[in-house]
């Protein structure tokens, strides 16, 4: 899966998890710094998207493919994103012929407790 | 105190930038009014999210937008307080034009006692033609907003 030059700049990358699903994986660095120590929520916000799109992707290659269109995002944020490498992954409620709905949680050191959670909800052009 | 949040934006205007995350993306103070706040965030090939069209991503978007719904509840009650973002919904109305700079306007609605409530629009250049409309909350972890200056 080929990614965009945003995830560059937070210098994240794709690794697969055990059922071959998508896992972003940031390294925390200067460039997605915050508040002194801290993540920036937009970077977080940032990866969360990349995550929910890379599972969008993933679901629909199995389909035959298609254009993604955002049409929005709501993010929680529930704790502070510490020094840490920060892990985001997407999981699809429903993928329909046009709307696909998607949540997409960003975890560090323990994936039953997320620092930030989103729900979007995209345009599906099918191929 | 008499501190103007502002500023420390105006401040950014005059050559200096925000550090971390919102420097790297090259958002930048643009304007203010009474009760507005504006950010800018140039185009950059390296904040693309969908290389076809060239489209910028969603998260420098909300990461300008946390910022600037953030400033102006600083600007709301004339002194900084530092809170986290409890949630922001951003509703794509279209994409935005490549090679545009993105405008970031926000406003604060209320300040409740460590709850604030803001709101945003992103446009590029015709703020009566937006990008996306932004609802975000803030709350001071421990204890309360200081009072409104005014």
């Amino acid at each position: 899966m080929k990614l965009p030059p945003y995830t560059g700049l937070l210098k994240a990358t794709l690794e697969l998890a055990e059922d071959g699903t998508p896992v972003m994986v940031m390294p925390f660095h200067d460039d997605v710094l915050g508040r002194p120590g801290f993540l920036q929520g937009g970077a977080i916000s940032g990866l969360l998207e990349v995550a929910a799109i890379a599972a969008l992707r993933h679901a629909l290659e199995n389909e035959g493919g298609g254009r993604i269109k955002p049409i929005n995002v709501t993010v929680d944020f529930m704790r502070g994103g510490r020094g840490l490498e920060t892990r985001a992954a997407g999981r699809i409620t429903r993928l329909g012929n046009r709307v696909a709905n998607v949540d997409a949680f960003a975890w560090q050191d323990d994936r039953s407790r997320p620092i930030a959670a989103a729900r979007m909800n995209y345009l599906i052009e099918r191929d | 105190m008499n501190f103007d949040p502002t500023t420390m934006p105006i401040g950014m205007a005059n050559g200096r930038s925000f550090g971390g995350h919102g420097g790297r993306l090259g958002i930048r103070y643009h304007a203010r009014g009474d009760d507005w706040v504006e950010l800018a965030l140039p185009y950059s090939d390296e904040l693309i999210g969908d290389e076809e069209s060239g489209v910028l991503a969603s998260g420098p978007i909300i990461a300008m937008m946390d910022m600037a719904t953030s400033i102006a509840v600083w600007q709301k009650i004339g002194a900084f307080a530092p809170h986290a973002t409890l949630d922001l919904r951003i509703d794509y109305l279209r994409p935005a034009r490549p090679g545009q700079t993105v405008i970031g306007r926000a406003e604060c609605l209320r300040i409740a006692r460590s709850i604030s409530f803001t709101r945003g629009i992103a446009h590029d250049g015709d703020i009566d033609d937006p990008i996306a409309h932004v609802a975000a909350t803030f709350m001071v972890p421990n204890g309360a907003y200081p009072k409104a200056a005014k």
